[in-house]
């Protein structure tokens, strides 16, 4: 009861032009909503990104005056940021969906996966690019890592190939995993299309 | 609707936005201005 209280305190001060309040009311709800968003997307970066467009939509709304959910800031906060959340997993296509409009377009649930020309070239490049950081792995983790990402062997499989146990071929896909990783981030390389 | 937005949330790794974030916020409210004319609010942003 305190804390909405407190916060329909601080939106009134904000709204009547104390900036300090909004920097209260960012600190105080900081932790809360950046770990629900985290708990979503498993992101830092998206974690910011969706905080900060979150912020913003309160922001405008606040000023605008249009807010009337004296007493539930921090659900509608969360509400706003749930949708953001939502519109993230559309838009990266991690979650198809289909929105029950009456003007049903069936492109809206298919799309050409074909790569362009160029998209297609990029992904060459990287495929090339990719292919040489592997070579620079340790011999044990590249035969291990080439068996399973190339050749689609099962961990038991590269275990029987490779005469050593299936934790052993687990901590070596690992490591070359982690030492990969190392590589791209030290020398910048941009592995994306 | 306001339970499940309110409820704790345990065993969920505690994050924060960063200073910069904050900031920007802090800085994007203090440069947006709402000026109303004929009953119509206007928006803008003076960076």
């Amino acid at each position: 009861m305190d804390v909405q209280l407190d916060d329909s305190l601080l939106i009134k001060r904000y709204v009547a032009g104390d900036e300090k309040a909004l920097e209260a009311l960012i600190e105080k709800h900081n932790q809360r909503l950046s770990s629900f968003i985290y708990s979503k997307v498993n992101s830092r970066d998206i974690t910011e990104d969706i905080f900060q467009d979150t912020f913003i939509k309160v922001i405008r709304t606040l000023r605008r005056g249009t807010y009337n959910e004296e007493g539930k800031f921090l659900p509608w906060v969360m509400r706003i940021a749930h949708n953001l959340i939502i519109d993230h997993f559309r838009k990266s296509s991690r979650m198809p969906m289909f929105d029950g409009a009456d003007t049903f377009d069936i492109f809206s649930l298919i799309s050409d996966e074909k790569l362009n020309a160029e998209h297609q070239i990029i992904k060459d490049q990287i495929d090339t690019d990719l292919g040489k950081l592997i070579n620079e792995l340790p011999a044990d983790q590249r035969e291990v890592l080439v068996m399973r990402i190339y050749k689609d062997m099962s961990f038991k499989e590269i275990s029987e190939n490779t005469g050593v146990s299936i934790n052993t071929a687990l901590g070596r896909m690992r490591y070359a995993l982690i030492n990969l990783r190392k590589i791209i981030e030290q020398n910048d390389i941009l592995l994306t299309i | 609707m306001e339970k499940i937005y309110s409820a704790e949330q345990k065993g969920i790794k505690q994050v924060k936005a960063s200073a910069s974030t904050v900031k920007f916020l802090l800085d994007y409210s203090k440069s947006l201005k709402f000026t109303e004319a004929k009953g119509i609010k206007f928006e803008s942003n003076m960076n």
